[in-house]
């Protein structure tokens, strides 16, 4: 009877992994067939592989530009957002600030409107009124790292709260007595005990910037567009390249791939802020 | 301890940026909500016209429709993605082998970026090249087409918000459900209370917390949902899958009448505030309370 279960539970985890996965391999299918054999009946099992599509996507100067957009934006933006995370968060955790707690929780607030709600006015200021002369934020990469900080940077704050709290104040303390400066403090004492958790909020805030599209669609044309938009452009009313389509889409997914595997266990608390451990 | 000045000044840099990004943006939309501006129009100067925005909102269709479709596509997402998750974390409290690759399986998903979930259920979906339409068709004879048929684009919009975010749910209750104590449960069982009573009486009440946050959580994220949607239907047929965030995206931001468009974005983001505020009033304040 126990045994029985135990396969029962074992075949529902098979068809429920099937559901899963099912979806990300017809991607891949899609993207090894050449455009003459996709509308024939579809093949689950792959019997040849054709690269062109591949080879198309990584000789294209146009998404290759897009890619080299996407991996500096985001890494631009995760660096950014985790050392300013890191020295707010030290702010707040070791100085008796007015009103701490309150900007700690507004920081928060902003990450949790819509994005879709901030389209227009982004848009209006970074054309019109955050501008340096003839240099405009928009279409910029630095305007989409600046951008991107409206979700990630209240996302680093408030992963890294607990980690620099944790950190004992003696041990600041302690150096400060024996003559070291905040500098010194910050960057031998501080910083490598709060490794762990820098990596993690690191590692996360990347994947968020480079899975961004609303804003980089709206906020970009040519200059900085990412890899996500670059995706959204082979889809037209008048045809769609679906091979291209889902070479971009596997391009896009690898590294998020790469990255699940090292920070697995923190994703739902990341998601969830925090509202349960996952 | 060391002087405040220095603790301002590491936290500097954080505020500004959120007030450039963030707070400039939400208090200029507001401004503009209140008036008429279209660049492109025959007067292309910003003048103050009142609540005519808002006014003109209440007979906007298009708008109305959406808000409609939108609350249709959160409540039929979000409470199969609670049962589902529900279900399925139950199965993970079992012993058996194989457990923790089937749990790292289960989290892929939630890394993706939405609109590669789009392009995925585009693939799958889109006549004559997606798997689903050629199997419904030739197992059942039904005709599966998102382009034309309007209950089709809104129901596959609803499962693949299911296939992305079901593991969510289900990850968050797993880790409920494990920190359980068993004594009430066994207590219940000696009593000779049966599956339903101990669910209703004892589980349910126990996990709660958890599930309140997570539906909460779910309902903000829903309400926000564009990228995917946009990737796989674009709004259509029609406006049949045209949610706020996609009926900004696609309607209101390319046309340049911006008063309006503010308008209709403070209004969006009043909607999310309240439907977060009535779901945390109706069933997370009383718990506070009584706790």
């Amino acid at each position: 009877m126990k045994r029985q279960r135990t396969w029962l539970y074992l075949l529902f985890w098979i068809a429920i992994s099937f559901l899963t996965l099912f979806p990300i391999y017809w991607l891949f299918v899609i993207s090894v067939k050449p455009a003459v054999e996709l509308f024939s009946t579809p093949e689950i099992i792959l019997t040849k592989f054709y690269w062109q599509n591949y080879i198309d996507v990584i000789n294209d100067e146009t998404l290759r530009g897009y890619m080299v957009n996407s991996l500096i934006i985001s890494t631009g933006n995760a660096v950014l957002v985790t050392v300013l995370g890191f020295l707010a968060c030290y702010a707040l955790s070791r100085f008796n600030l007015g009103g701490k707690e309150s900007i700690f929780f507004w920081t928060i607030t902003n990450r949790m409107a819509p994005p879709a709600v901030f389209l227009l006015p982004l848009f209006l200021l970074l054309t019109q009124v955050y501008r340096f002369g003839d240099f405009t934020l928009l279409d910029s990469r630095i305007g989409m790292i600046l951008v991107y900080c409206t979700f990630n940077l209240p996302f680093a704050i408030w992963t890294l709260r607990p980690t620099i709290d944790g950190i004992p104040k003696e041990l600041d303390e302690a150096a400060f007595v024996d003559g070291a400066s905040a500098w010194t403090v910050i960057t031998e004492i501080v910083f490598p005990l709060a490794r762990p958790g820098l990596a993690v909020t690191l590692i996360l805030t990347w994947v968020f910037a480079w899975n961004e599209y609303l804003l980089a669609a709206t906020l970009t044309n040519f200059n900085a567009r990412t890899l996500t938009t670059g995706l959204s452009e082979y889809v037209t009313t008048t045809g769609t390249e679906w091979g291209i389509m889902a070479t971009i889409s596997v391009f896009t997914l690898i590294p998020a791939l790469i990255i699940f595997s090292m920070v697995q266990r923190h994703i739902v608390a990341g998601l969830t802020f925090g509202a349960v451990k996952g | 301890m060391q002087s405040n000045r220095l603790g301002w000044i590491l936290l500097a840099p954080t505020l500004v940026i959120l007030f450039f990004f963030g707070v400039v943006p939400f208090f200029y939309v507001l401004w503009l909500s209140f008036h008429q501006w279209n660049p492109f129009a025959v007067d292309p100067n910003i003048i103050y016209n009142g609540a005519d925005n808002f006014r003109a909102l209440v007979f906007d269709q298009g708008f109305l429709s959406s808000l409609g479709v939108t609350i249709a596509f959160v409540f039929f997402a979000v409470l199969s993605e609670v049962i589902l998750g529900y279900f399925l974390a139950q199965a993970f409290m079992k012993e058996f082998p194989g457990k923790a690759i089937f749990r790292t399986v289960h989290t892929l998903p939630l890394i993706m970026a939405p609109i590669i979930v789009g392009s995925i259920w585009k693939l799958m979906t889109t006549p004559s090249i997606g798997i689903i339409p050629t199997v419904l068709d030739d197992w059942f004879g039904y005709d599966l087409n998102i382009g034309t048929s309007a209950l089709a684009a809104f129901t596959v919009t609803v499962i693949m918000d299911i296939w992305h975010w079901t593991p969510l749910v289900t990850l968050t209750l797993i880790a409920a459900l494990a920190s359980l104590p068993a004594d009430p449960f066994e207590q219940a069982q000696i009593d000779g209370a049966n599956k339903r009573q101990i669910f209703w009486h004892i589980t349910l009440p126990m996990i709660a917390p958890a599930l309140l946050a997570t539906v909460f959580i779910r309902l903000m994220d829903a309400l926000r949902t564009v990228d995917e949607v946009l990737m796989l239907t674009g709004g259509g047929p029609g406006s049949a899958t045209r949610y706020l965030g996609v009926h900004i995206f696609k309607e209101v931001f390319p046309k340049t009448n911006y008063g309006y468009g503010s308008a209709v974005s403070i209004i969006v983001l009043y909607l999310t505030i309240v439907a977060c505020w009535l779901l945390y009033a109706a069933l997370i304040a009383p718990r506070n309370k009584k706790a």
